[in-house]
């Protein structure tokens, strides 16, 4: 029976150079395994692969050296131990997020429960080529958004309470845009200059910065054959709805104007960024 | 919330970090401030960039009360913090 390498490519399971043998590549959602997952991936490579795991650039694990032959036990006994296994092609692939809110000091949203949304909602949903989400929670971009074919970065979208403050000097020196200036009597906040890193939140001592989490969104990154930084063309998106009805215009835009075999970098520029401009913008405003 | 004339704090240590770079000169603060005894308060003296960017923060994310950052106006920044229980 021929082999069906195009099926097992997109289910995972990656040819290697050695004849009869691949790397399966693991789904894994903003770099977060469980000990119980990682003790079902150890004993699976032991006793199928060579021993070893590689760790790939996106947070995603492979096991290499499974044999054909082994296939599909490797997938009962990964399933059967709480593992799933990833994909490849022209889908969406791995998304990847830093820890977020939920352990960082400077996240200002909750990354991986955002990535598992993502994750849930486009996981291998098929387009003209791959396509990857990943999720930063701050200025710091510790994962890349830019990288991404869709970007999101975590942010905070500030504004002063004066009753709270003491003028204390603070968040001015804190603040690395220059968008504060202090007077005698009041903090004044340069809306152009702001970037809702959320630095004079953050290191307020009186509670007098209200920050609310928010998105910003960057579309179009691509760090292959081609090198290019993904765009911000939205204002900071204050809420999830809105994010979600953005990312699926994005890949309607991409499915409607995608070739096959072409990132979606390389359709926007096609397309036009004005047309591109124009169906995000009719997303974002509903 | 009470409002104490900031300036006329009386720091009841000192502590200088102009001297040291990142991460020691959250840890030369720090250190001053194990020092004293809660309700105390230390003046830090450290320099404009990084320092003054970062160390008010990590020292509010210890727990402590930041009340005021005075300007030395000569490339330094005093910080005055009063030390909080655990």
């Amino acid at each position: 029976m021929a082999i069906d390498y195009k099926a097992l490519k997109n289910g995972g399971f990656m040819r290697q150079i050695q004849k009869d043998r691949f790397s399966l590549r693991l789904k894994v959602v903003g770099g977060h395994l469980t000990s119980d997952q990682l003790d079902t991936i150890t004993r699976v490579s032991r006793q199928y692969g060579d021993g070893r795991v590689h760790l790939t650039s996106r947070q995603g694990v492979e096991i290499p050296f499974i044999r054909l032959e082994d296939v599909e036990t490797v997938k009962e006994e990964l399933a059967a131990g709480g593992v799933d296994t990833g994909v490849c092609g022209p889908r969406v692939r791995t998304v990847t997020a830093c820890q977020g809110q939920a352990i960082c000091p400077s996240g200002c949203i909750d990354t991986y429960a955002l990535a598992v949304e993502i994750s849930d909602r486009y996981f291998g949903r098929q387009l003209p080529h791959k396509f990857k989400f990943g999720v930063t929670g701050c200025m710091n971009n510790c994962l890349k958004a830019e990288e991404n074919d869709l970007g999101v970065k975590g942010g905070l979208a500030v504004s002063w309470k004066k009753d709270a403050c003491t003028l204390c000097g603070v968040c001015t020196k804190a603040c690395r845009e220059g968008a504060l200036t202090q007077t005698e009597t009041e903090i004044v906040l340069d809306e152009s200059r702001c970037n809702h890193c959320g630095r004079c939140a953050k290191s307020c001592p009186f509670d007098a910065w209200d920050g609310a989490s928010g998105y910003i969104l960057s579309f179009g990154g691509t760090f292959g054959n081609l090198i290019a930084k993904g765009e911000e063309i939205l204002p900071i998106i204050r809420d999830k709805e809105t994010l979600f009805r953005v990312a699926d215009a994005a890949l309607a835009f991409f499915d409607a104007h995608g070739r096959p075999s072409e990132r979606f970098r390389v359709s926007i520029d096609r397309a036009g960024w004005d047309t591109f401009k124009e169906a995000i913008r009719a997303a974002y405003e509903g | 919330m009470a409002t104490q004339p900031l300036t006329d704090i009386l720091p009841d240590a000192a502590v200088d970090i102009t001297d040291v770079v990142c991460p020691v000169t959250f840890v030369k603060a720090k250190v001053a401030l194990e020092e004293l005894d809660e309700g105390q308060i230390l003046s830090v003296r450290m320099n404009d960039g990084e320092p003054v960017q970062n160390v008010p923060r990590s020292i509010k994310e210890e727990g402590h009360q930041v009340l005021k950052l005075i300007d030395n106006g000569d490339g330094t920044y005093q910080l005055l913090v009063r030390k909080m229980g655990e």
